[in-house]
């Protein structure tokens, strides 16, 4: 074969390929549209989201109002933008914890041999087969007030749900990167990068770890969708943050009574949490394709 | 088999005893104390609190009471609901049927919608049928089922008025009808479920059936001269359901959970729905009951998929 005239950079071949995957490329924009709407929306839209106006209660869209208002008379665009703060911040953060946790997991299971790994994967399997969500409605109903008193209400709940979410999402990437190092560990770079009397946990970090991240941030990227859903599912279940922090689950869960009335509470942050689920499950195909070198597009 | 099955029944203990272990320790170090009330009530001394937690052994080590409290669910004491007070496995026998019953269902469902679609669209990669089936799994497992359950209320209860979206449990009709109301109210929790499950299943199912479907044996059987639909169905989707089925086992706690949403929002009087009005109310004894017996299922149900994978790949059960 011959040699390739121009080299290029991992990154730049991986944006190649992505970019060949429309949808995922849509999801992308889309997915940058939502964020920038909740990052600088406020600043835009500067109406506060606890203006009680009873004359102006359950709305629908107008201009005054374009998303129309709740049964408080309360604006439902700033109070989604407020909250798609909330719920995609904490689909980032559990995702995180999910990556960090699963990482560490499987690269120590990878690395040792014997019943340090049998454990963990003992383990991992052991939170597979929980069932999460009664877990999950378990733990915060036990946790809430501790937190609540120790730290606020509002950096409470956050804390709690992304840690338990996070606590629950782990075990994938574990499995995925404890594979990869399975692979790897056994390859020539790595051998030589041994021979060459590099420590284990230089070959870790220098040479096992950045192969083995495709597979994980195609599972990180999955994760922040399924987060955004699992904080979503517990708003909506009346257990997840307060009135006053309207995620857009949360708004939902106040909706769900009205909806003969004022549908349009409802289906404006259902539609939201559907578009941002959407694009990033298409971001995460498009990145699997893009990602895996192997693949010939 | 025999011996499969045994061997699938000893494992299945010690992740019940780990789950239980798990769930015991969430109990046991979470702040707070089952006896607050009393703490807080002006009118019992302090003496008859620290006996009611002698007596109850509040005071022992962690084992101990994991071992006491592990046992006696075991033996089917479940204690006693605070709130309705009734025994808590009267409470779980009588709701766990219609949850049963609604779970099994939509799993039938998404069978139905995942086998033809899924299989269909492998033999035909990247055709129309397949991106448009791809479409439609997508937007189908990106729907969460909240809001395909509102979406479902809004446009066939108030729009067209056609299901009731209110679950009842005392109707009145004898003989058919009363399974035609049955059916109807029914209908709804069953499709959010079973679609969501669907599109998911149908992704699994698609490339586990392109997996196989390239494989020699599949050539052979074809060049045998084989009809293409004895082909497919004999040859390729029963070799291609066997990771299928490992994969919808690992799904299982997700499906659970998508079962108390349903039940929650068509107000469906199962289990998942008694879990949330019992942490609504506080009724500690209850909610870890139920969150036992969902991980009671999610292990049964684990053993079911190994035994069927034993059925579906001898292999496995010999070795």
């Amino acid at each position: 074969m011959p040699r390739a005239t121009a080299r290029i950079s991992l990154g730049a071949e991986a944006w190649r390929r992505f970019r060949r995957h429309r949808l995922a490329l849509a999801g992308a924009l889309i997915l940058a549209l939502v964020m920038l709407a909740v990052a600088l929306g406020p600043l835009v839209w500067p109406v506060p989201i606890n203006d009680i106006d009873f004359a102006a209660k359950l709305q629908s869209a107008s201009w005054h109002h374009p998303f129309g208002t709740d049964d408080l008379g309360q604006d439902l665009l700033a109070r989604m933008l407020y909250g798609g703060r909330i719920s995609i911040a904490v689909g980032l953060a559990a995702m995180l914890i999910a990556v960090v946790v699963g990482t560490i997991v499987g690269a120590v299971s990878g690395m040792s041999r014997g019943a340090v790994d049998a454990a963990l994967m003992w383990l991992t399997d052991l939170f597979l087969s929980l069932p999460q969500l009664p877990l999950l409605l378990l733990i915060i109903y036990l946790f809430r007030d501790a937190l609540k008193a120790l730290v606020g209400t509002e950096a409470g709940m956050f804390i709690l749900i992304v840690a338990v979410i996070g606590g629950f999402r782990w075990m994938p990437v574990a499995r995925l990167v404890r594979a990869q190092f399975l692979s790897l560990r056994e390859k020539e770079f790595v051998e030589a990068a041994r021979a060459l009397g590099a420590t284990p946990l230089r070959q870790v970090v220098r040479h096992i770890l950045p192969n083995s991240l495709g597979p994980v941030i195609v599972a990180g990227t999955i994760d922040v969708a399924a987060a955004i859903i699992a904080e979503s599912t517990l708003s909506f279940l009346g257990l997840g943050f307060p009135p006053d922090i309207p995620t857009w689950g949360r708004l939902l869960y106040d909706a769900k009574d009205y909806l003969d009335i004022a549908p349009h509470w409802a289906l404006f942050p259902g539609a939201a949490i559907f578009l941002t689920v959407l694009s990033i499950n298409y971001i995460g195909d498009g990145l699997r394709d893009a990602l895996d070198p192997r693949k010939v597009m | 088999m025999g011996r499969y099955v045994l061997r699938r029944l000893l494992i299945a203990i010690p992740s019940l005893i780990g789950i239980s272990m798990v769930l015991f320790a969430v109990l046991a170090f979470a702040p707070g104390d089952p006896f607050e009330e009393l703490a807080t009530n002006p009118n019992v001394p302090a003496e008859v609190r620290a006996n009611l937690r002698t007596q109850f052994g509040l005071d022992d080590p962690v084992a101990v009471r994991y071992v006491r409290w592990f046992t006696s669910m075991m033996a089917g004491d479940w204690g006693f609901s605070f709130v309705s007070r009734v025994d808590v496995d009267q409470l779980i026998l009588q709701r766990l049927p219609v949850t049963l019953v609604v779970i099994g269902l939509s799993q039938v469902l998404a069978l139905l919608i995942a086998l033809p679609i899924g299989v269909y669209a492998a033999t035909r990669p990247y055709s129309l049928f397949d991106q448009i089936a791809n479409t439609f799994a997508f937007i189908g497992f990106s729907l969460p089922t909240f809001f395909t359950g509102i979406l479902f209320i809004l446009v066939f209860s108030i729009h067209l008025d056609w299901l009731p979206f209110v679950f009842r449990s005392d109707i009145a009709e004898t003989g058919w009808r009363w399974w035609w109301e049955e059916g109807k109210q029914s209908l709804m929790p069953i499709a959010v479920l079973g679609l969501f499950q669907g599109a998911s299943w149908t992704r699994f199912i698609r490339s586990a059936v392109l997996d196989v479907i390239r494989l020699d044996y599949v050539t052979t059987a074809r060049s045998k001269g084989l009809d293409e639909s004895a082909v497919i169905v004999k040859h390729v989707v029963r070799n291609a359901l066997t990771p299928v089925v490992t994969l919808v086992a690992l799904q299982l706690p997700a499906i659970f959970g998508g079962a108390i949403v349903t039940e929650q929002i068509f107000r469906v009087p199962g289990i998942g729905s008694l879990l949330i009005s019992s942490i609504l109310a506080n009724d500690t004894p209850v909610i870890m009951a139920v969150t036992f017996v969902f991980s009671c299922l999610v292990i049964l149900f684990n053993l079911l998929a190994d035994l069927l994978y034993g059925w579906l790949d001898p292999r496995v059960s010999y070795r």
